[in-house]
């Protein structure tokens, strides 16, 4: 016998770039989160951080003089948030506790990142250029999928629309197909503004026994984590040499397999996704892998605007990581806290009708790979 | 002055003046690795050979990187991308073009120098770079 799971309060800290400590951040969020589930009591916390050094959460939770549980911090790459959802929920679901706190906080560095997955000998030779991956990523679906920088474009059009209605996100202004082709080329093909920025922020989740939350508390179905197959070259991993991989599935599809089998749905009976636009044609990719279309088949998605407002799968209502920014340890869970909003009918302006079952995607360097669903 | 080898292990340098690149070959699933690994990605074994890579490959992924990464070396722009090897191998590279390469061109192994590192040493690394050996 396993417990019904709830997301019994959500906070947010804005995205951007402050002048606050990661400390600070993650104090409102919580804060907020917890406000918002009427102030519970928990026997777990779950840290979701990259950049933000030794005993992150524990500096937050001491902050606000809620220490003396356990708390672990918890690094999956971008997917971290998803991985520390995960954790809280198998927690309650297995009646390891009642009532699990997740916050994801994060304070990234400015330009391209420095990453320690990347050996000293590699960012010697130039090797070590997070976007050059991103673009080559981009490069291969253009191939495979007859993708074209004007479809790229286009996705950066649809987030940022959306962004212009959400107070937390970085980016709040539209722009045009044309705008973000003008922009300056990072890596053929994608341009500056289809590449999401690196910022700050925080996020915070209350997951609770749902027969103790409030009754229409939003349901946490799944929350599935996993890694990639051995092998695969490029395909969300970059391992950094390998061999073929057409038919190897990308971390992203398994979790999301494991995620529709336990909730018992499948893409059609998605209502709203939220999914990992770390830059534009990561976004479209995850359309094949979460199997809203065949391999192959996402050009037609993007051009008919299923994915837009509107659209058979509206994707990205928050706006995106386009528009949020990507605070990595945050971002996966503020997906979560977008799906919860639209579902509980507290998405205020953005707020679409009938939203019933959402979809949340991460994927990261690992590679790792997360797919949360959560329902009424 | 001095050249000095980006990593140790990572290519040797051959009696014809070129390069080339060893990899490991798994001796229990003949999975191939580079750069040289102790253990086999696909199948966990420490049992594997050290073997020469081929030195032509073929175009199959690449772009242009125009802002510098942190720690590189060289200049801005430069080509990267994937390269597949006759035996399946694809191998993250450096490519000499600055533009983007077609998909399926034929490529050649050859030393590029980066720069020169703290120690007054020019540093050489692998590149590859359209045509045939």
């Amino acid at each position: 016998m396993t417990n019904s799971v709830a997301v019994a309060g959500v906070g947010l800290h804005p995205f951007g770039r402050f002048d606050r400590t990661v400390t600070q951040m993650g104090v409102s969020a919580v804060r907020a989160a917890l406000e918002d589930a009427g102030n519970p009591s928990f026997q777990s916390v779950f840290c979701a951080t990259v950049y933000s050094g030794v005993a992150a959460g524990h500096k937050v939770l001491g902050a606000l003089g809620l220490t003396g549980t356990p708390i672990v911090n918890v690094e999956a790459g971008c997917a971290s948030g998803g991985a520390a959802l995960m954790l809280a929920t198998n927690a309650v679901r297995s009646g390891q506790c009642d009532t699990a706190l997740v916050l994801g906080i994060e304070k990234m560095p400015r330009g391209i990142i420095r990453s320690s997955f990347f050996e000293p000998w590699r960012e010697q030779s130039g090797l070590a250029a997070t976007p050059a991956y991103f673009a080559l990523r981009a490069m291969r679906l253009m191939r495979d999928s007859g993708i074209t920088k004007e479809d790229l474009a286009q996705i950066v059009v649809k987030n940022r629309a959306e962004g212009v209605n959400n107070e937390i996100a970085m980016y709040r202004t539209a722009t045009t197909v044309e705008a973000v082709l003008e922009s300056r080329l990072v890596c053929e093909p994608l341009h500056l503004h289809m590449l999401c920025s690196p910022n700050e922020g925080a996020a915070a989740i209350v997951v609770q026994r749902s027969d103790l939350a409030r009754q229409d508390a939003p349901k946490i179905a799944s929350a599935q984590l996993r890694s990639h197959l051995p092998g695969s070259i490029l395909g969300e991993a970059t391992p950094l040499s390998g061999v073929a991989d057409e038919n190897i599935p990308a971390a992203s599809t398994i979790a999301a397999h494991a995620a529709f089998e336990e909730a018992g749905y499948g893409p059609d009976d998605l209502d709203l996704i939220e999914c990992q636009d770390t830059d534009a044609a990561r976004e479209i990719l995850a359309y094949e892998e979460l199997g809203l279309c065949a391999r192959g088949d996402s050009a037609q998605l993007v051009r008919n605007g299923d994915t837009a407002r509107g659209g058979r799968w509206p994707v990205n209502l928050s706006g995106g990581l386009l528009s949020k920014g990507e605070p990595l340890g945050a971002s996966a869970l503020a997906q979560i806290i977008e799906l919860s909003n639209q579902i509980d009918g507290r998405a205020g302006i953005r707020q679409i009708e009938n939203a019933q079952i959402g979809l949340a995607h991460t994927v990261g360097r690992g590679a790792n790979a997360a797919v949360v669903i959560i329902t009424k | 002055m001095t050249a000095r080898m980006v990593h140790d292990g990572l290519f040797r340098f051959d009696s014809d003046g070129g390069i080339r690149l060893l990899g490991s070959r798994c001796e229990e699933c003949s999975h191939l690795q580079f750069p040289v690994a102790e253990t086999c990605s696909m199948c966990g074994s420490e049992r594997s050979t050290t073997i020469d890579l081929e030195r032509q490959g073929t175009l199959w992924l690449s772009t242009v990187v125009t802002n510098a990464p942190p720690g590189y070396l060289g200049e801005v722009p430069y080509g990267f991308g994937v390269v597949e090897l006759p035996s399946g191998l694809r191998i993250i590279t450096l490519i000499t073009e600055k533009e983007v390469v077609e998909f399926g061109t034929p490529l050649r192994l050859v030393a590029h120098d980066l720069g020169i590192n703290d120690d007054g040493e020019m540093v050489v690394t692998y590149a590859f770079s359209p045509g045939s050996s």
